[in-house]
C-alpha cells in the first residue's frame, strides 16, 4: 500500500482551487486564466500518474481512505476515496483529455470576450469529475456528480446572450436532474436497508459482502434507481433529449463533457456499483442487468438511425455519443465490464479528437456548422482532416490500429454470449454498421467533394488548436497497442486478472464479422454518399441523398423521431398545467387565507383604535382641562404685588399664633 | 408707679399692628419700609420689657439682642434703601402696585 491514498483528495483540490483563483481574476488577464487552469490539469494529471503507479504493481489493487463528515447521535456519516485499476484508467483519460481540450480552448476561444471565465469553468468542471472518479461513499459520488451537473450548466449556458444557449442549459440540467431523483431515492434506500453509503470499508462497505447480503430483493430496485440516475446523465434513452440541444455550448465544451467525461460518468457508476447489479446473478443474468441491457440497444439503434440524418456537424457526433454510450451500457449489461471500460476510456480520447477535430472545422470555416455547405476541407485543412481521419476510424471500429476497433470487437463478443437473448447481438450489429455510415457520411460531406463554402477561404487551424488533434490521434492509436486481444492488458489491468501476450488469439471469428460489418458500412456509405453535396441525376445539390430516396423515413429522422415534441406535448403539458394550478391556488386560496388573517387583524385594530380615541384620549383631554384650570386658579395667586404677599404672611402668622395659643 | 408687663406687651403689640398696617397698606415703597422699622421697633421694645421683668435682671441679655436687632434693622434698612433705588432707576417708580413683573 502507498501513502498515495491519504493525498487522493488533491487530484480533484487541484483543479477546484485553480478555478477559484481564475474566478478572481479580471477580464484581462487571459494567459494567467489559461497558464493556471492549464497548470491546474497539469498538476492533476502529474497526481494521476503518481496514483496509477501502485495499481500497477498488484493485481486487484485497492486502497481506501474514509474519513468522518459529522456524527448525529451514534451513527455518523463516513466518506472517503477510493484507489482501484478502475479509478485510476478513469484518473489518467480524465486528465489527459482534460489537459488537450484545454490547450486547444486557448486557440478556439482566443477571440471570445469572457476567456476567463470559461477556464474558471473548466477548471471547476474538471475538479469536479475528478471527485466523481475517486469517490468511495455514494454520498460523495453524488455531491461531485451534481457538481458536474452545475459545470455542465453553466459551460452550455456559456453565451448567456443566446436563448438557445439558455433554454439548452436548463434542459441538460433539468432532465439530468429527473435522473438525479432517481439516484437519490436509490441512495436512500441502500442506506436504509445497509446502514452505509461506503463502497468499501475493510469488509463494511456497502459494496463488500457484508453490506451486500442484507440487500436481499431490493437491491434489483436500488440498482435501477440508481440506473435512473446513469439514464440521465448519460443521456440514455428515455432521457437522452438534452444531449444534442447541449451542442449549443462552445466545442471544447462539447468535447470534454458531452463526450469523453461527463456522460461517461453515467457508465462509470454503473462499472462503480456493479456489485448491486449483479447480486444473485444467474449465469451472468439479473433483472436490473436485463433493464441496462435494453435500455442500452434501444438508445445506441436509436441515436445512431438519428445520426444519418442530422445536418449539423456537431449533432451528428452527439447522437453519435448516444450511441455509443448506449453500447457501452449493453456491455456492462451483459457482463463485460471491463470491456465497456475499456470503449469508456477509448470513446473519451477519439470522441474528444472528432469534436475538437468539428471545433477545428468550424472555426476554419468562420463559424459555419451547417455540413451541407461544407465541402472539400481536407486540401484547406490537412492536419485536420488527417486526424479526424483517425478519430472516423476509431469510432467506425475500425481495428488493428484504432482502439475504437478492439473495444467494440470485445463488446460485440461479450454480448454474443448473452444467455437470456441473441437479439441485442444482432441489433448491434446494425449499429456498428449504422456507425460506420454516418461517420462515413459526415467525412465525404465535410472533407471530401466540392467546396461548397459561401465565405471566404477556410484556413487550417493554428497550431495551439492542432496539436491537442495530433496528440489525441496519437492517443486513441497507442491505446490500441493494450486493447488488442494479443495482449489484453488493459483488460487484465481492470478485471486483476494476468495476462501474456499470444498473437495466436488475434485471430478468432469476432475479428472477421467485425471486419465485415465495418467494411460494410464503409461501402455503403461511400455507395450512398458519393455525389453528395452535388447534383447528381434527378437530385439537386442541396438534398441528402437519403432524403431523395426515402423522403418520409428522412424527415422521421431529422426530426429527431419526434421525441421532444411528445415530451412538450405529455410532460411539459402537464407541468404547465400543474404549474398554473398551483399559481391560482397561490394566487386565490392561499392569499386569500392571509389576506382574511389580515382582515381579523384590522377588526382588532379597528376596537382598539376606537377604545383609544374614545376613551383615553378623552380620559386625558379631561385631565388636561383641569390641570389647566387648576393652573389658572393657582396663577390668580400670583399678582406679583409684594403687599398681597405680604399680607398673605401676616395672616398666615396670625393664624400659626392662634393655632399655638389652642394648643398650649 | 412702674408699668406692669401686660402694658409694655399691649403698648408693642400696638406698636407691631400699627407697623403691619403701614406695611400693607400703603403705596409708596418707602412707607412700607417705614412700617418694617416700626415692626421691628415694637420687636425690640418687646425685649426690653421681657428682659426688665425678668429675675436675673443684671444680665444684659435683652439689652444685647435689643442693639443686636437695631443694628440688624439698620443693615436692613440700607439694603431696602439700596434696593429702592435700583428699582427706582430701572422702573420710575415707587409705587408698588405697578412693580408686578412676577404676575402669573
Amino acid at each position: 500500500m502507498s501513502s498515495i491514498i491519504h493525498y487522493l483528495w488533491l487530484i480533484p483540490a487541484v483543479p477546484f482551487a485553480a478555478s477559484l483563483i481564475i474566478l478572481s481574476l479580471p477580464n484581462t488577464r487571459r494567459r494567467s486564466a489559461a497558464a493556471l487552469a492549464v497548470a491546474g490539469q497539469v498538476a492533476a494529471l502529474a497526481l494521476s500518474i503518481v496514483a496509477c503507479l501502485p495499481t500497477l504493481q498488484t493485481n486487484g489493487f485497492r486502497a481506501v481512505q474514509n474519513f468522518t463528515w459529522f456524527t448525529f447521535g451514534d451513527n455518523a456519516l463516513r466518506l472517503g476515496f477510493v484507489l482501484d485499476p478502475l479509478a485510476a484508467a478513469m484518473l489518467l483519460m480524465i486528465t489527459v483529455v482534460g489537459l488537450c481540450i484545454f490547450i486547444f480552448s486557448i486557440g478556439y476561444m482566443a477571440e471570445d470576450r469572457n476567456f476567463v471565465r470559461f477556464f474558471a469553468y473548466l477548471s471547476f468542471f474538471s475538479g469536479a469529475m475528478l471527485g466523481v472518479v475517486i469517490a468511495n461513499s455514494l454520498l460523495l459520488l453524488f455531491i461531485f456528480w451534481e457538481l458536474v451537473g452545475l459545470a455542465s450548466y453553466l459551460l452550455i449556458g456559456f453565451w448567456i446572450e443566446r436563448l438557445s444557449a439558455a433554454a439548452a442549459a436548463k434542459k441538460a440540467f433539468i432532465t439530468t436532474r429527473i435522473g438525479d431523483m432517481g439516484f437519490f431515492l436509490g441512495m436512500l434506500w441502500l442506506y436504509n436497508r445497509s446502514g452505509t453509503l461506503l463502497f468499501y470499508d475493510h469488509g463494511k462497505g456497502c459494496l463488500e459482502s457484508a453490506g451486500l447480503a442484507m440487500l436481499g430483493a431490493s437491491a434489483t430496485f436500488i440498482a435501477v434507481l440508481i440506473f435512473f440516475g446513469a439514464v440521465g446523465k448519460s443521456g440514455q434513452f428515455p432521457l437522452h433529449v438534452w444531449l444534442p440541444d447541449a451542442m449549443e455550448g462552445p466545442t471544447p465544451v462539447s468535447a470534454l463533457i458531452h463526450a469523453a467525461t461527463m456522460v461517461a460518468a453515467g457508465v462509470f457508476l454503473v462499472a462503480r456499483v456493479y456489485p448491486l447489479f449483479s447480486l444473485g446473478a444467474v449465469n451472468g443474468v439479473t433483472s436490473s442487468l436485463i433493464v441496462v441491457v435494453w435500455i442500452g440497444v434501444t438508445t445506441a439503434l436509436m441515436a445512431a438511425l438519428i445520426a444519418i440524418a442530422q445536418a449539423d456537424i456537431k449533432r451528428i457526433l452527439a447522437y453519435s455519443t448516444v450511441s455509443q454510450l448506449g453500447l457501452m451500457m449493453v456491455s456492462l449489461g451483459v457482463g463485460g465490464v471491463a470491456a465497456g471500460i475499456m470503449h469508456v476510456l477509448a470513446h473519451g480520447f477519439f470522441k474528444a479528437l472528432l469534436f475538437l477535430g468539428s471545433g477545428s472545422v468550424i472555426h476554419g470555416c468562420h463559424g459555419e456548422q451547417d455540413i451541407r455547405k461544407m465541402g472539400g476541407l481536407r486540401r484547406f485543412m490537412p492536419v485536420t482532416f488527417v486526424t479526424y481521419a483517425m478519430g472516423m476510424m476509431a469510432l467506425s471500429g475500425v481495428p488493428f490500429f484504432f482502439s475504437g476497433g478492439w473495444t467494440k470487437e470485445e463488446i460485440l463478443h461479450a454480448v454474443g454470449h448473452w444467455p437470456p437473448s441473441r437479439a441485442p447481438y444482432y441489433l448491434m450489429f446494425a449499429g456498428v454498421v449504422l456507425t460506420a455510415l454516418y461517420m462515413t457520411r459526415q467525412i465525404i460531406y465535410v472533407f471530401f467533394g466540392n467546396p461548397r463554402l459561401s465565405v471566404e477561404h477556410p484556413h487550417e487551424s493554428p497550431r495551439v488548436m492542432t496539436m491537442p488533434l495530433i496528440m489525441l490521434a496519437l492517443g486513441a492509436i497507442l491505446l490500441s497497442l493494450v486493447l488488442t486481444p494479443a495482449w489484453p492488458w488493459l483488460h487484465g489491468f481492470l478485471t486483476g486478472e494476468s495476462v501474456h501476450f499470444d498473437l495466436a488469439s488475434l485471430i478468432q471469428p469476432m475479428l472477421f464479422i467485425s471486419l465485415v460489418l465495418v467494411g460494410a458500412g464503409i461501402a455503403l456509405g461511400i455507395w450512398m454518399y458519393r455525389k453528395a453535396g452535388a447534383q447528381d441525376r434527378d437530385r439537386p445539390a442541396g438534398i441528402d441523398p437519403l432524403e431523395y430516396g426515402q423522403p418520409g423515413l428522412f424527415r422521421f429522422l431529422a426530426n429527431k423521431m419526434w421525441i421532444d415534441e411528445l415530451y412538450a406535448h405529455t410532460v411539459i403539458a402537464f407541468s404547465w398545467m400543474a404549474a398554473r394550478v398551483s399559481d391560482w391556488l397561490d394566487r386565490n386560496f392561499w392569499d386569500g387565507l392571509v389576506r382574511g388573517f389580515g382582515a381579523i387583524g384590522q377588526v382588532f385594530a379597528m376596537f382598539t383604535s376606537g377604545v383609544d380615541e374614545r376613551g383615553i384620549n378623552a380620559g386625558v383631554d379631561a385631565s388636561t382641562v383641569g390641570a389647566r384650570g387648576l393652573g389658572r386658579l393657582m396663577s390668580a395667586a400670583h399678582s406679583g404685588q409684594i403687599q398681597i404677599y405680604l399680607g398673605v404672611v401676616a395672616i398666615g402668622m396670625l393664624a400659626l399664633l392662634l393655632l399655638y395659643a389652642w394648643l398650649a | 408707679m412702674i408699668p406692669t408687663l401686660q402694658a409694655f406687651l399691649i403698648v408693642s403689640a400696638a406698636l407691631f399692628s400699627i407697623g403691619l398696617l403701614a406695611a400693607l397698606s400703603r403705596r409708596h415703597a418707602i412707607f412700607i419700609l417705614i412700617g418694617i422699622e416700626l415692626m421691628l421697633a415694637a420687636a425690640n421694645l418687646n425685649f426690653i420689657a421681657f428682659w426688665r421683668f425678668a429675675p436675673q435682671a443684671h444680665q444684659p441679655t435683652g439689652v444685647m439682642f435689643a442693639i443686636f436687632s437695631i443694628a440688624i434693622s439698620a443693615a436692613e434698612a440700607a439694603v431696602g434703601l439700596a434696593m429702592i433705588i435700583a428699582v427706582y432707576r430701572h422702573y420710575h417708580t415707587t409705587n408698588v402696585d405697578q412693580l408686578d413683573q412676577l404676575k402669573g
